[in-house]
């Protein structure tokens, strides 16, 4: 090993180390009390949502502004511990990046289209159900077909190597399904008539049946990806918090109003 | 992991690939006469000595020619069934294909009709033949053999044009590839199989080429 390539080995292990100490700190802190106790210290809640989903969280590129069906939850919570809507700051996470930064404190909850699975109740803890995702069909208005037993020898559309395209195969075994190279191009091909059928999950569906109102969902979903609202691994109280939340909405018919405002339909 | 190069794939998937193959062949054998055809036909109306003809071969040339083939199968992929005609990702593909072609083979059969010497025209016209007459039994017979070479290229190229099928789910070669992709993460094995694959095809085009080049070059005049 030569002088240079020892500098530089050096030199990776100091930022290393930087890092972690960077991390360590964070988590520290977070770790102080519940993430309730933390909000209120701070006055806002810092939540994890999606940028780029349509209908869930979503950047409007003129304004600025993240909009969506989770953004309003983060907003509704914020009120509820903190009495002001506008309290709450939002970071954008990616499927990727979620679970690391709630582990880091770096944001309280996620509510970003997570669908509950047993493997990530191993890293976090959830919340009730707020949303009932899973795949579903998109036909035009007025089609014959009503579910999954409609599909024999039907042209079924889906997006290439997507999990829609295995689950149709395995629940359709009949049905012609075509794949193509993603879901604009699919819904042009469905409005072409290249197709009797659109699959995949019901929430990008809702956003195509909001573009085009002669599209709609039929047969409910039949597969079961339920989204819920991701919180640090063992901090009871502030699940109870969110559930308590989600419980009031429901009763007094807000959550009602914002799923309908979002979805374009009333939830089920 | 998708670095890796694992031969079994062309087994555990040889059905697909086998279907793609075939499907990309039937397409293209289809859209190679197809666009034989109908680019020899342009080519007579675009030096015909009848304006509205002459005019409507020029406009399919420069139309045709000088847009994408991918916006030519969506043509036919998306307006067609919009205009209540249903045809599906292999029809529209093929049809795409061929159309497309035959802009390039039209201009191909033009620059050999031109290059064999007008004499030939007036003196088939002296005879009595007609303007078809002449074309059909004089001038296309001999002008065939000078362009086959560059037709040739021309079938290469719509072999490997083919895979816009793929785009429009018209289950050639290159669609079962990608679902073969999405299934094995394995995209440098998979899409290697395939460039055999259309080596299978395009290879004996070109030993075909090359031969007639040889061949026509020594043989005429």
């Amino acid at each position: 090993m030569n002088k240079r390539s020892r500098l530089g080995a050096f030199l990776v292990l100091l930022v290393v180390c930087l890092v972690f100490a960077g991390c360590g700190s964070k988590k520290e802190s977070a770790e102080k009390g519940g993430t309730l106790e933390a909000i209120k210290a701070r006055g806002k809640v810092i939540a994890g949502v999606k940028y780029d989903t349509k209908l869930f969280g979503l950047k409007d590129p003129a304004t600025g502004k993240v909009e969506g069906f989770d953004i309003d939850i983060a907003k509704a919570l914020a009120k509820k511990i903190l009495g002001d809507e506008n309290k709450v700051e939002l970071k954008e996470v990616t499927s990727k990046t979620r679970i690391p930064l709630l582990q880091n404190g770096d944001i309280d909850l996620i509510v970003a289209t997570m669908t509950v699975t047993e493997e990530r109740k191993q890293q976090v803890d959830f919340s009730d159900i707020y949303f009932k995702a899973g795949q579903s069909l998109l036909v035009k208005k007025g089609s014959p077909i009503q579910g999954l037993q409609d599909l024999k020898g039907v042209k079924v559309l889906t997006v290439k190597g997507s999990t829609s395209a295995k689950n149709i195969r395995e629940k359709a075994p009949d049905a012609n399904v075509l794949e193509f190279e993603n879901y604009q191009d699919a819904f042009t091909a469905l409005k072409a008539g290249q197709g009797e059928v659109l699959t995949t999950d019901n929430a990008i569906l809702l956003g195509m049946q909001q573009q085009d109102p002669n599209y709609v969902l039929v047969g409910g979903n039949f597969t079961d990806e339920p989204y819920g609202i991701a919180i640090k691994k063992g901090d009871a109280e502030f699940v109870k918090e969110v559930n308590d939340l989600l419980k009031e909405m429901k009763s007094s018919g807000e959550y009602d109003k914002l799923y309908e405002q979002w979805m374009g339909v009333k939830p089920e | 992991m998708t670095g890796k190069f694992d031969v079994n794939v062309l087994f555990n998937h040889w059905d697909r690939f086998l279907e793609g193959f075939i499907h990309t062949v039937e397409s293209s054998i289809i859209a190679l006469i197809g666009s034989f055809i109908l680019g020899t036909i342009i080519a007579v109306m675009r030096i015909s000595p009848y304006k509205p003809l002459n005019w409507i071969g020029t406009v399919y040339v420069e139309f045709i020619r000088n847009i994408p083939v991918l916006l030519v199968t969506f043509f036919f992929f998306l307006g067609l069934p919009s205009l209540g005609i249903p045809i599906g990702g292999f029809t529209a593909g093929t049809l795409g294909l061929m159309v497309y072609t035959a802009s390039f083979i039209a201009e191909c059969v033009r620059a050999g009709i031109q290059s064999v010497p007008f004499g030939q025209t007036e003196a088939a016209r002296a005879t009595g033949l007609t303007y078809m007459q002449t074309m059909l039994h004089v001038v296309l017979p001999q002008s065939i053999k000078i362009v086959l070479p560059s037709i040739g290229n021309q079938f290469i190229n719509l072999v490997k044009n083919s895979s816009i099928l793929a785009v429009v789910a018209g289950l050639d070669l290159m669609y079962y590839a990608d679902l073969i992709n999405a299934d094995t993460f394995l995209p440098l094995t998979v899409y290697t199989f395939v460039a055999l694959f259309y080596l299978v095809l395009t290879i004996p085009l070109s030993i075909g080429v090359h031969y007639m080049e040889r061949r026509f070059s020594s043989t005429d005049r």
